[in-house]
C-alpha cells in the first residue's frame, strides 16, 4: 500500500463529522422547536370552547372556526380516498409489473416533475378543469380532488420506493410454495411494504391538508359548514390566509394555525405510534 | 429399474447466450435423498430451479430438453405452474421466513391454495411444524413473528412450510450453508426422517453431509454431470478422475 500524506487522520475526521452531522440535526429540531414554540404561544391563548366549536361571526374577527376544522377534514379526506388507490396501485404496477420500456420512464419522470410543480399551478388547473369545465363549481369536491392531484405524486413514489424494497427472497419463498404472482403481492409485498406505504399518504396528507394555493381558486371560501361534496367550503389554512392577509384577526389567525400545528402533529405522531407497532409485530421485536 | 419420479434428459439451458447446463441426463429415484454436488458455479441451482420452474421468472433464461415428472413433461404448455410448484417444494440457501406470525408462515401455501378453514388449517400446521421438528419450541408463540426465530429455526420453518402444501419432492438449495452445526444436524436428522415419504433433491457443499445424508449422487463440473450413482460408490471409488479430486478437495 502506498500511504498518502493525509491532513488529518480519519479517527479526527470522523470524530469532526459526528459533531457536524449531530449539530445539523440539532439545529434542525431547534428550529423546528421554536417554529412550533412560536405558534402555540401566539395561538393558544385564542383557545376556548368556542373558538373550537362555534361559527365565525362576521369574516373571522371573533367567533370560532368549527366550519373551518370540518372542511379541512373533509377536503383532506376527499384527497385521500382518491390519491391513495390511484398512487399506490400505480406504484404496484410500476414496482412489479411495467418493467424498464420508455414509456415507464416517461410515467416516472411526469411523476417527478408533477412532485415538484408550485401548488398554485395545481390550484389554476382546478379552476379551469374541476370547477369550470367539469362544472362541479367551487366546491369540496373541486378543492379535494386538486389536492388528490398534488397527493399521488408522492404517494406513488414513497410507495413505489418500498415496494421495491421488498426482498427478492420473500417473493421466491411465496412463488415457490406455488402462490400466483398477484397472490405473492398482496399476500407478501404489500404487507410488507405497508410502513412504507403508510409514510407516502401521510406525507400526502400533510401536504394537502396545509395547503392554501391550491384550493384558493377551487374550494370557494364559504363561512358555513359544508353539507355536502358540492357545497363550497373554508378549510384552515385558506381562513389563516384570509385572516392573515385581509388584516382580519392576527390573533385568531395564529388561534387558527395552532389549530393545523396541532392536528398535524396528532397525525403525525399517531400514524408513526401504529406503524411502529406493526413493524414490531411484523418483525418481532 | 427402480422407480423413479425426475427423468431428465438432453437438458440444455441458457441465460441469453450463455450456455449453463449442457447435456444433462438425469434420474431421481423416488422417496430418497439425491445430492447435487459441484463447484461455485457449475449450475447446481440452475438444475434445481429448473425443476420447479423458479428460472421462469428470469426473462433471459431458455431451456431446451426433456424434464419429466412422472412422465409428464413439466415445461409442456397445459401445465400449471402452481400445480407444478405445489408438488415440488423448495427451501432455499438463506432462510426466508416471510414477516409475517410462525403459524401464517406454515399456513400460506394451504391458505394460498384456498384452505381457510381455521380448524384444518390448525391441525395441518400444527402437524407439518411437528415432522419438521419445531413443534416444541413455537407451541406457545405461534402468533410471534417468525422473524424472530434463530437462523436455524427459521430454516426449519421454511421446511415446515414447504411440507404443509403436502409436495412430493422437495428442493433444497445448500439448506445449512447458512446455519451453525448444531441447527446443521438438526435439519440432516429432518431429512433422514423424511426421506421415506419424500423425494429429497439437495445440492451441498459439504461432503461429509452428502455422505451423511443422501443415497445418491451427481457430480456437476462445468454444467455437466461428469459422474452420478450411488453415494458410497462415488465417494470411495469414483470412476472419473475429476470427481476423485473433487471430493477430496483437490480442486480449484
Ligand atoms: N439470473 C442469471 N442470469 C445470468 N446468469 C446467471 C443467472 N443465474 C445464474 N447465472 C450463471 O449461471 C451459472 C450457474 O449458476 P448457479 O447458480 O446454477 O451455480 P451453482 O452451481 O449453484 O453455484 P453455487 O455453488 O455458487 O451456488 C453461473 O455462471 C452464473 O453466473
Ligand atoms: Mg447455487
Amino acid at each position: 500500500m502506498i500511504s498518502m500524506p493525509r491532513i488529518i487522520s480519519p479517527h479526527h475526521a470522523q470524530k469532526i463529522m459526528n459533531v457536524v452531522l449531530w449539530g445539523v440535526g440539532f439545529l434542525a429540531i431547534v428550529i423546528l422547536i421554536i417554529i412550533i414554540g412560536y405558534i402555540l404561544y401566539n395561538g393558544l391563548p385564542q383557545f376556548s370552547l368556542e373558538f373550537i366549536f362555534g361559527n365565525p361571526v362576521g369574516s373571522g374577527e371573533s367567533g370560532g372556526i368549527w366550519p373551518m376544522i370540518v372542511s379541512t377534514f373533509y377536503v383532506t379526506f376527499i384527497a385521500l380516498i382518491v390519491a391513495t388507490p390511484l398512487g399506490v396501485l400505480a406504484a404496484i404496477w410500476l414496482a412489479e409489473y411495467a418493467g424498464e420500456s420508455n414509456l415507464v420512464k416517461a410515467i416516472r419522470f411526469a411523476a417527478e416533475t408533477l412532485a415538484s410543480i408550485p401548488s398554485i399551478v395545481f390550484g389554476l388547473f382546478g379552476l379551469t378543469f374541476f370547477v369550470v369545465f367539469l362544472q362541479m363549481g367551487f366546491s369540496v369536491l373541486s378543492g379535494g380532488l386538486t389536492l388528490a392531484l398534488m397527493a399521488i405524486p408522492t404517494i406513488l413514489r414513497t410507495a413505489e420506493v418500498s415496494i421495491e424494497a421488498v426482498p427478492q427472497s420473500y417473493k421466491e419463498g411465496s412463488l415457490a410454495l406455488g402462490a400466483s404472482k398477484w397472490q405473492t403481492i398482496y399476500r407478501v409485498v404489500i404487507p410488507a411494504a405497508i410502513p412504507g406505504i403508510t409514510t407516502g399518504i401521510i406525507l400526502g396528507m400533510a401536504r394537502a391538508i396545509e395547503e392554501t394555493a391550491a384550493i384558493l381558486y377551487t374550494v370557494g371560501a364559504a363561512l358555513a359548514i359544508p353539507m355536502s361534496i358540492w357545497d363550497p367550503a373554508r378549510p384552515l389554512p385558506l381562513h389563516l390566509y384570509i385572516l392573515a392577509t385581509e388584516g382580519v384577526s392576527l390573533p385568531n389567525a395564529y388561534g387558527t394555525a395552532a389549530v393545523l400545528v396541532l392536528i398535524i402533529l396528532i397525525i403525525t405522531i399517531s400514524t408513526n405510534y401504529l406503524v411502529e407497532k406493526y413493524t414490531k409485530k411484523m418483525m418481532g421485536r | 429399474m427402480e422407480n423413479i419420479i425426475i427423468e431428465v434428459k438432453e437438458l440444455n439451458t441458457y441465460f441469453d447466450e450463455s450456455h449453463i447446463l449442457k447435456d444433462v441426463y438425469l434420474d431421481i429415484p423416488r422417496n430418497a435423498v439425491t445430492s447435487l454436488i459441484g463447484p461455485s458455479g457449475c449450475g447446481k441451482s440452475t438444475f434445481l430451479r429448473t425443476l420447479n420452474r423458479m428460472n421462469d421468472v428470469i426473462p433471459t433464461f431458455k431451456k431446451e430438453g426433456t424434464t419429466l415428472l412422472d412422465g409428464k413433461e413439466i415445461y409442456d404448455h397445459d401445465v400449471d405452474v402452481v400445480d407444478l410448484r405445489k408438488r415440488v417444494g423448495m427451501v432455499f440457501q438463506k432462510p426466508n421466513p416471510f414477516p409475517k406470525s410462525i403459524f401464517e408462515n406454515v399456513a400460506y401455501g394451504l391458505r394460498v391454495h384456498g384452505n381457510n378453514d381455521k380448524k384444518d388449517l390448525e391441525r395441518r400446521v400444527e402437524a407439518s411444524l411437528k415432522e419438521a421438528a419445531l413443534w416444541d419450541e413455537v407451541k406457545d408463540k405461534l402468533d410471534d413473528s417468525a422473524m424472530g426465530l434463530s437462523g436455524g429455526q427459521q430454516q426449519r420453518l421454511c421446511i415446515a412450510r414447504t411440507m404443509a402444501v403436502e409436495p412430493e419432492v422437495i428442493l433444497m438449495d445448500e439448506p445449512c450453508s447458512a446455519l451453525d452445526p448444531i441447527s446443521t444436524t438438526k435439519i440432516e436428522d429432518l431429512i433422514h426422517k423424511l426421506k421415506n415419504e419424500f423425494t429429497i433433491i439437495i445440492v451441498t457443499h459439504n461432503m461429509q453431509q452428502a455422505t451423511r445424508v443422501s443415497k445418491y449422487t451427481a457430480f456437476f463440473l462445468h454444467g455437466e454431470i461428469v459422474e452420478k450413482g450411488l453415494t458410497d460408490k462415488i465417494f470411495i471409488e469414483p470412476e472419473d478422475k475429476r470427481t476423485e479430486d473433487y471430493i477430496t478437495g483437490r480442486f480449484g
